[in-house]
């Protein structure tokens, strides 16, 4: 994981750098090995250099465009794009909100990242807030990340008196949706971590009724590399067709699961190499998070871990989790548990997501447990078309397209499980 | 200038008043609560709309230019690369 020599040119605008971080290797998780915990600001100045100064800073918001770099909270949006709607209404003061609120059980990238490397969530944060002109940041971090609320905290003590942009730390809570962009702004505003149906959305009226710019702690972290050293040295790495490098979460039956650093465009069975090899034959690929969907093995096996190419085979590399499922487990009870979680996990303001949801939660614990009721799965396909769309944040059209990708994937298991009978009764029940 | 509807979801408590002034453009889930057909309200409805609006004991229906409206009306494509406004903040 440590960076090695240099492999491409400083544009010319960039500030002297004490090594730039090589393309086809590890960018964000670059620097001291990850075994010995956050890098100091110090370590991280004589390693990375200065961010650009004031000059570059106009300039900055067509750079990010030119690289390509999507959001890697799991929507994918245009960072360049989001930047500027901001950007068009920050006259009054802006915020950037660094979102590490990473509620998705199985992912620990953000985690991993604020622990690691805090200076440059910091760095990209300060970026973005010179380019939208914000005068404030704010750290959102997950209250159950304690060691990288700690190590955040750290590295905002380090340079809170060198910044002009003040810099606070606010620890989400617990939630699923806490992390939603809405949410986040409510909690900031009024302690309330749920998402809300404002007329105005955050960009245009947010923390403190300023124009707010919520954006994921891995997106700003490589806006801050790309401001360093520019969109052609960001869209060097990228074996596919989606530019540059993105942290994944491996879970499940591999030897070193965990979270890495991969060129977007991998295959599924590289990174299982990267991961050690598998320790159980894998029967299908929980990919992108709660919020994205079931892969069989055989469908994803040499499909580029690309977002392009995933959306075009239904698919979405949504937040980077890449969850294994043992070929012995149950596919009908790991999708039930799933829902089953997104539906206790609903805010519980809107109907279709109270009712709809809990609905298609009960039905599908039934079926799981091979207690099925007559209307079942006929049901459930109305209420997956009745929820999605319908609430104020897109809490349960991520379940019911969860829903939807398990029931391509293990359409044999919950027939089964519709008459009655399992075929993984002992197998093990991760999913 | 043509006017949508749109649902306060927070707010929607599923009285369904809405539906029975205008079946033609909303029907109710097996829940209650309101599903509005997208686009744009026909122009001889706005008159009930006008008025759903006003009755709705918890003002949750609302007129809006169409470019306002959030959160898709109508349900969207079930497939999983749907782009979800995530969870993440981007």
């Amino acid at each position: 994981m440590l960076a090695t020599a240099p492999s491409a040119t400083i544009p010319a605008n960039a500030p002297q750098a004490a090594t730039l971080p090589p393309a086809f290797e590890p960018r964000l998780l670059a620097g001291q090995l990850l075994s010995a915990g956050p890098e100091s600001w110090e370590q991280h100045r004589s390693r990375l250099g200065e961010l650009p100064g004031a000059s570059a800073r106009r300039a900055i918001i067509a750079t990010i465009e030119r690289s390509g770099l999507i959001g890697r909270g799991g929507g994918g949006f245009p960072v360049g794009r989001k930047w500027r709607s901001v950007a068009e209404r920050s006259r009054r003061g802006a915020v950037v909100v660094a979102n590490g609120a990473e509620g998705e059980p199985r992912s620990a990238k953000d985690r991993a990242l604020m622990h690691l490397r805090p200076h440059l969530v910091i760095d990209g944060g300060l970026v973005a807030a010179q380019a939208i002109g914000a005068e404030e940041l704010v750290v959102y971090v997950g209250t159950e990340h304690q060691e990288a609320v700690r190590s955040m905290r750290r590295a905002i003590a380090e340079r809170a008196r060198r910044e002009l942009v003040a810099i606070r730390l606010v620890e989400a809570p617990r939630g699923y949706v806490s992390g939603e962009s809405t949410a986040v702004v409510h909690y900031l505003n009024a302690r309330d971590a749920r998402p809300t149906f404002a007329r105005e959305r955050p960009f245009e009226r947010g923390v403190g009724s300023r124009p707010t710019l919520v954006q994921n702690v891995e997106s700003l972290a490589h806006a801050a590399l790309i401001a360093r050293f520019g969109d052609a040295w960001y869209r060097q790495a990228g074996r596919c067709r989606t530019r540059g490098t993105a942290l994944v979460t491996v879970s499940g039956p591999v030897l070193a699961p965990g979270v890495r650093e991969i060129e977007y465009g991998l295959t599924l069975a590289e990174l299982l190499a990267m991961s050690g090899g598998a320790t159980a034959e894998i029967g299908a690929v929980l990919i992108g998070g709660y919020f994205g969907g079931w892969a069989s093995v055989e469908d994803l096996w040499e499909l580029p871990l690309d977002p392009i190419e995933l959306a075009e085979a239904q698919l979405g590399f949504g937040c980077g989790l890449i969850g294994l499922l043992d070929a012995e487990a149950c596919g009908v009870r790991a999708t039930a548990r799933i829902v089953g979680y997104m539906a206790a996990e609903s805010a519980r303001q809107c109907g279709p997501c109270i009712f709809g949801l809990g609905a298609m939660a009960t039905a599908l614990e039934r079926l799981a447990t091979c207690r099925p009721v007559p209307g079942d799965l006929e049901n459930r396909a109305r209420w997956s078309l009745q929820i999605s769309g319908r609430g104020a944040c897109h809490h349960p059209d991520g379940a019911a397209a969860l829903l939807t990708s398990g029931l391509r994937v293990f359409r044999d298991e919950f027939d089964r499980h519709q008459r009655g009978s399992c075929a993984h009764p002992t197998g093990p029940v991760e999913g | 200038m043509g006017t949508s509807l749109q649902v306060d979801r927070v707010r929607c408590e599923g009285f369904g008043m809405c539906a029975e002034l205008l079946p033609e453009v909303i029907e109710l889930d097996d829940w209650g609560y309101p599903i509005v057909r997208g686009g744009l309200l026909p122009e001889d409805l706005r008159d009930l709309a006008e008025r759903a609006v006003e009755v709705c004991p918890v003002l949750a229906l609302r007129l809006v230019p169409p470019e306002r409206v959030r959160s898709a009306l109508q349900p969207r494509s079930l497939a999983p690369h749907t782009v979800l406004r995530s969870h993440g903040g981007g």
